[in-house]
C-alpha cells in the first residue's frame, strides 16, 4: 500500500536498514528508533517501552502464567504450562511472536527465534500499537493502574507464598481454587473501582484484616437484639443484589480467616486488572495490527526497509489477519485480529475516500481527518460499542457476514439477516452484542444471606434469552460453599413466575 | 524511548514450581497411572519417563457459564448461499465448530483425557515414594571395590617415560635464573664500569684489563650453569584410587512350572522391576539374566521368561546350578556385583530342597552381594521355604519373604532391603 504522507518529500536517498534475517541488539535499536519516530509522527502516545528478549522456553513460561509477568504459584499454571509445552513439542501450535503487558513501563517480550523482520513487526505491534492502546483507551485508564501492577503482582506472589508457609499449601490452594472459580464474578461492572496501588495495599492490609474481621463479627453477632423487630420485617441482607460475588465474600463471609479474605481480594484485583482486556480484544488487536501495518509501510515508503523485508512482513501479517469462512475447517469464530484490523483500515478509508454509502451511514466522520477519528475511536470505545458505531456496510459485504437465529424451541435455525441493505443494521447489532460481556457472562447475583437464620446464601440466576446455566454450576457452588461455609443455593425464576432452586450445596434431595 | 533487556540467560524454569504443584495435586491419579504402567513395562526399561493419563473431568476448573437452550444469535462470516428467512435443520450437537458455540473460554479444551509425560526422575520418585525409598537410599548396599589409576600431580622421581617436559623445563629455567642471578648482576655492574673507563679521556689500561678478565671469568661461570639438571626433572605421578565398580548383574530366577499362573508371574515381575530400579540407582551398567526352570533350567529372554507356560514338576536346584555356571563362565565375582532374586510358589521336589540349600551356601552366596527369595503363594510353606530359612539364619546376604497378594510387594521389598542394611551396618 502506498502512503500518502506529507513528508514523503524525502530529498536525498536513504540507506535502508540492514535486512539480514539475524537480529542483533544494535539492529533492534536502529529499527526501534525508526519505528518510534514514525509512531510519534502518528501521535501514538505510549508508556516507556521495556523490551525483553527471551527464549522459547521462557515464552512458554509466560504463556502459562496467563500474561502475568509475576504470578503466584498455583497448579493451574502448571497444567497450562504442561499443555503448552506438549502442544508446542508436537508441533500443533506455534508460539505467539510476542506477549505484551499492560504496565508502566510497558513490558513486551520478543522471542529469540524471531527474524529481524519479525522483531520489527513485533516492536511496531506491541511496543507502539498495544502500548498506546493501554495508555489511551478509557477502560484501561479507569480500571487499571499500569504503574503499580507489577508491584501489586509481586506483593500478591509474596503474600501467597507467605500464606503457604504459614497455613500450608493445601489450604491456600483450596482457597485459590474457590476464588478462581468465581473470578469472573469479582468485578463491579458498573461501579468504578479504586486503582490498585502497592503502597496503599501494604499500609492498609493489616489494618484492614483486623477491621474486616471485626465488621464480620458484628454482622454475625448471635445475641438476639430486639425480639419484636424480627416479627415486623425480616432483615434483608444484602439490601440490594450483589453482582460482585468475590467482593461480597471478602467483606461478609462469616468464617473466612483474615488471610483468606486477603487472597480473595488479590484474585478480585487481578480479575479487575484483566477486565478491560476481555472487553477490548477486537479493538486492541485491531489497533495494534493497524499500526504495525501502517508504521512498517511508512518506513517502506521512506526507503528505510527493503522489498525483502516487506515480503516477509506481509507474509506474517496476512496470516495473522486471515479470516476463514464459516464452512472452512479452520473456522473457529470470528478472528478478532481480522475484524479489528479491517475495521480500522476501513475507518481510515471512510475518512479519506468516502463513498455515498459512507456519507449516509457515517455523516460525522466521512471525510474527516483520519488520524483524529482513529484516535477518538481508540480512546472512547470498547468492542461492543466500537462495532455498533463503526462497522460499515462495505466491511459486512467484504466479510459476507450473516446472522443465525437459533431458538431451542424450534428444530431448525434461521438466517436472521445477511449482508444486504435490509440486514446491515441487524447484522451489526447482533455482532456487537456478541461482544457484550453481559450477554456472554452469566448474570448471577447474591440476593440473600439470611443473617438472622441459618446463614444460607441465596443467589439468583437471571437467564439471558432463556439460556440455562451450564452444568458446571454444582461444581462452582461447592467452591462458593467452601468460602461461605454455610448452605448455598441458586434460584431461577421459572416461566410460571415462581422461584425454583436449580442448584444447591450441600446437595438437597429432590423431594425436599 | 525503549530499553532492551536480554533475559535469555535468566532461569527458564519459572513454571517448575507450578508443575510440581500440579503433580502434587494429582498425585493419586498419577500414582495410579504409574502403577498401572509398571505392568506394561519391560524390566530394564527405565530410561524413559512415563505418559500419565488423567481423565479430563478431574482436571476441570469450573466456572459459571451459559448452558443449553434459549435463544442464541450468532454472526458468521463467509455467506455463500443463505438468504434471510432460510431455515436450516439444526446441525447435530457439538459437531463442527461452525454451529455457533459461544466464544466462552471454557469450551476451549478438547474432549480427550489429559495426557502428559513425566521424566524418568519423576517416575522413579513416584514409584519409590510408595516404597518409602528414602530409607533405602541412605543405606546403600556395600559395593565391590575396584582400583583405577589417576593422575595425581608431579614428583621428583620416576621412570623416564613419565617425564613431564614442560614442568621439567620450567624447573630448569627457574634454577638457571636462580643460580646465575648474582653473577649477572655483577657482570652488568662491571660492564658499566668498563664503559665508563673506555669513555674516559685518560687511559686506564691496567684497570681495564683487570675488569675484562673479571668479566670473562664471570661469563664462563654463567655459561657453566648446566642447561638441565637431574634436579629439574619432574615426573608425572600416578596414584591408585578406589572406585566402586559400576557393573552389576542381576539374576532373575523363576519357577515356570504349571503351578505358577500368570497372576503370580506378574507379581514376580513387579518385584524384579523394583529390584532393577533400585539397583539402577546405584550401578551404571546392569546385566539382567533370566533363568526359568521347571525340572530343567534354561536361560531365556525377558518375554519368554514372563509369558511362556511350561508344565511338569519342579526342581529348583537346576536354576541355581545354572546361575552358578553362568557366574563362573561370564561374571567374575571380582569384577561384578552379583544379585540374585528368586521367585517361586514354593513348590519343589522335596528331595531337591536340601540340595538348593547346599548350592546356595557353598557356591552362590559367597560370590553374591545379595540374594533374595520371594515365595508367592496362598498355601502353607513347603520344604524349600524351610531349608531356605536355615540359610537365612546363617547368612546376612540372604533374605526371604512371603508374598500373598500384589499389595504385599512394596512392603516386602522394603523389608528385604531393610534387613540387609541392618546386618551390614
Amino acid at each position: 500500500m502506498t502512503n500518502t504522507n506529507d513528508d514523503t518529500a524525502q530529498k536525498t536517498k536513504v540507506t535502508p536498514l540492514d535486512d539480514s534475517p539475524d537480529w542483533t541488539f544494535d539492529l533492534l535499536g536502529q529499527y526501534q528508533q525508526e519505528i518510534a519516530r514514525v509512531a510519534d509522527f502518528y501521535r501514538l502516545d505510549t508508556y516507556t517501552n521495556q523490551i525483553e528478549v527471551i527464549t522459547a522456553e521462557q515464552m512458554m513460561d509466560a504463556y502459562a502464567s496467563v500474561g502475568m509477568p509475576i504470578g503466584y504459584s498455583h497448579w493451574t499454571f502448571g497444567k497450562k504450562f504442561i499443555q503448552t509445552e506438549q502442544n508446542y513439542q508436537r508441533g500443533q501450535m506455534g508460539l505467539a511472536y510476542e506477549i505484551v503487558i499492560n504496565s508502566s513501563p510497558c513490558i513486551s517480550y520478543l522471542m529469540e527465534e524471531n527474524t529481524m523482520t519479525m522483531q520489527a513487526l513485533v516492536m511496531a505491534h506491541a511496543c507502539y500499537g498495544h502500548n498506546s492502546f493501554f495508555k489511551g483507551n478509557y477502560l484501561f485508564k479507569s480500571w487499571t493502574d499500569a504503574s503499580s501492577i507489577i508491584d501489586y503482582l509481586l506483593f500478591a506472589k509474596n503474600y501467597i507464598a507467605q500464606c503457604e508457609l504459614k497455613y500450608g499449601i493445601s489450604d491456600v490452594e483450596a482457597t485459590l481454587d474457590a476464588c478462581h472459580a468465581l473470578m469472573s464474578h469479582g468485578v463491579d461492572r458498573y461501579k468504578r473501582p479504586q486503582k490498585i496501588s502497592l503502597d496503599e495495599e501494604l499500609k492498609r492490609q493489616s489494618e484492614r484484616a483486623e477491621y474486616l474481621q471485626s465488621q464480620v463479627n458484628a454482622l454475625w453477632r448471635t445475641v438476639p437484639k430486639k425480639a419484636e423487630q424480627k416479627h415486623e420485617k425480616k432483615n434483608i441482607f444484602p439490601k440490594e443484589p450483589q453482582e460482585n460475588l468475590l467482593y461480597f465474600i471478602e467483606k461478609n463471609a462469616p468464617l473466612l480467616k483474615p488471610w483468606q479474605r486477603e487472597i480473595v481480594r488479590i484474585v478480585r484485583k487481578i480479575s479487575q486488572y484483566f477486565y478491560p482486556q476481555k472487553q477490548t480484544q477486537v479493538m486492541n488487536e485491531g489497533w495494534a495490527c493497524f499500526w504495525h501495518y501502517t508504521i512498517l509501510n511508512h518506513l517502506y515508503d521512506e526507503g528505510l526497509v527493503t522489498d525483502k523485508f516487506m515480503l516477509e512482513f506481509l507474509h506474517s501479517h496476512t496470516n495473522v489477519v486471515a479470516q476463514p469462512e464459516y464452512n472452512s475447517k479452520y473456522y473457529s469464530g470470528i478472528n478478532p485480529y481480522a475484524l479489528g484490523f479491517n475495521m480500522f483500515i476501513d475507518l481510515r478509508r471512510i475518512c479519506e475516500h468516502p463513498t455515498e454509502e459512507d456519507k449516509e451511514y457515517f455523516p460525522e466522520i466521512a471525510g474527516s481527518n483520519w488520524l483524529d477519528t482513529l484516535h477518538f475511536a481508540m480512546e472512547n470505545f470498547k468492542d461492543e460499542s466500537f462495532i455498533s458505531q463503526y462497522l460499515s456496510p462495505k466491511l459486512m459485504r467484504d466479510f459476507k457476514l450473516f446472522h443465525i437465529h437459533d431458538d431451542s424451541d424450534n428444530n431448525y435455525v434461521e438466517i436472521g439477516a445477511i449482508h444486504n441493505e435490509q440486514g446491515y443494521k441487524k447484522v451489526r447489532h447482533n455482532l456487537a452484542n456478541q461482544y457484550n460481556l453481559s450477554n456472554i457472562e452469566v448474570n448471577i447475583q447474591i440476593i440473600d444471606a439470611n443473617i438472622d437464620g441459618d446463614r444460607a446464601l441465596t443467589l439468583r440466576y437471571t437467564p439471558h434469552n432463556g439460556v440455562e446455566l451450564g452444568e458446571s454450576k454444582d461444581e462452582v457452588l461447592k467452591h462458593l460453599h467452601y468460602l461461605w461455609h454455610f448452605d448455598v443455593k441458586i434460584v431461577q425464576e421459572m416461566k410460571s413466575g415462581e422461584d425454583k432452586i436449580i442448584a444447591s450445596c450441600p446437595q438437597k434431595n429432590k423431594d425436599d | 524511548m525503549a530499553n532492551f533487556i536480554d533475559r535469555r540467560l535468566n532461569s527458564k524454569n519459572k513454571s517448575t514450581v507450578n508443575r510440581q504443584r500440579f503433580l502434587r495435586r494429582y498425585k493419586n491419579q498419577i500414582k495410579k497411572s504409574v502403577s498401572d504402567a509398571i505392568n506394561q513395562r519391560g524390566v530394564t526399561d527405565i530410561d524413559s519417563g512415563e505418559n500419565i493419563i488423567i481423565p479430563k473431568q478431574d482436571l476441570s476448573e469450573p466456572i459459571f457459564h451459559q448452558g443449553d437452550g434459549g435463544i442464541k444469535d450468532r454472526v458468521h462470516p463467509g455467506n455463500d448461499q443463505f438468504s434471510p428467512g432460510d431455515k436450516i435443520p439444526r446441525p447435530p450437537k457439538q459437531q463442527g465448530q461452525g454451529s455457533g458455540q459461544g466464544d466462552a473460554s471454557d469450551s476451549g479444551e478438547g474432549d480427550d483425557d489429559f495426557t502428559f509425560s513425566i521424566s524418568k526422575e519423576e517416575y522413579l520418585n513416584l514409584l519409590f515414594e510408595d516404597l518409602e525409598l528414602p530409607n533405602l537410599e541412605k543405606n546403600q548396599l556395600d559395593k565391590m571395590i575396584e582400583y583405577k589409576t589417576v593422575r595425581s600431580g608431579f614428583c621428583a622421581e620416576g621412570v623416564a617415560s613419565n617425564i613431564d617436559i614442560v614442568k621439567s623445563l620450567q624447573g630448569s629455567i627457574a634454577r638457571r635464573i636462580a643460580m646465575s642471578a648474582s653473577k649477572r648482576k655483577k657482570l652488568k655492574q662491571l660492564e658499566q664500569e668498563l664503559l665508563v673507563l673506555s669513555h674516559d679521556k685518560h687511559d686506564h689500561i691496567q684497570q681495564e684489563r683487570a675488569l675484562r678478565l673479571e668479566i670473562e671469568t664471570l661469563k664462563s661461570k654463567i655459561a657453566k650453569v648446566p642447561f638441565i639438571d637431574t634436579f629439574d626433572l619432574r615426573f608425572r605421578n600416578y596414584a591408585k584410587q578406589a572406585v566402586p565398580t559400576s557393573k552389576a548383574v542381576m539374576f532373575c530366577l523363576m519357577d515356570v512350572s504349571g503351578s505358577m499362573d500368570q497372576a503370580t508371574k506378574e507379581m514376580a515381575k513387579r518385584f524384579y522391576i523394583l529390584l532393577y530400579l533400585f539397583l539402577s540407582r546405584t550401578y551404571k551398567n546392569i546385566d539382567v539374566i533370566y533363568i526359568r526352570h521347571h525340572t530343567q533350567a534354561k536361560e531365556v529372554d525377558e518375554h519368554e521368561f514372563f509369558y511362556s507356560q511350561e508344565t511338569g514338576g519342579t526342581i529348583a536346584s537346576s536354576a541355581l546350578e545354572l546361575m552358578n555356571d553362568i557366574i563362573c563362565e561370564r561374571y567374575n565375582d571380582n569384577q561384578w556385583n552379583i544379585y540374585g532374586a528368586q521367585a517361586s510358589d514354593g513348590d519343589n521336589w522335596a528331595d531337591d530342597s536340601p540340595r538348593c540349600q547346599t548350592i546356595l551356601e557353598q557356591q552362590i552366596l559367597p560370590k553374591s552381594r545379595y540374594f533374595s527369595y520371594i515365595e508367592i503363594t496362598q498355601r502353607a510353606h513347603q520344604t524349600l521355604w524351610k531349608h531356605y530359612q536355615k540359610v537365612e539364619d546363617s547368612h546376612s546376604n540372604f533374605a526371604m519373604q512371603h508374598i500373598k497378594s500384589v499389595a504385599d510387594i512394596y512392603p516386602v521389598f522394603r523389608e528385604l532391603f531393610k534387613k540387609n542394611t541392618q546386618s551390614v551396618a
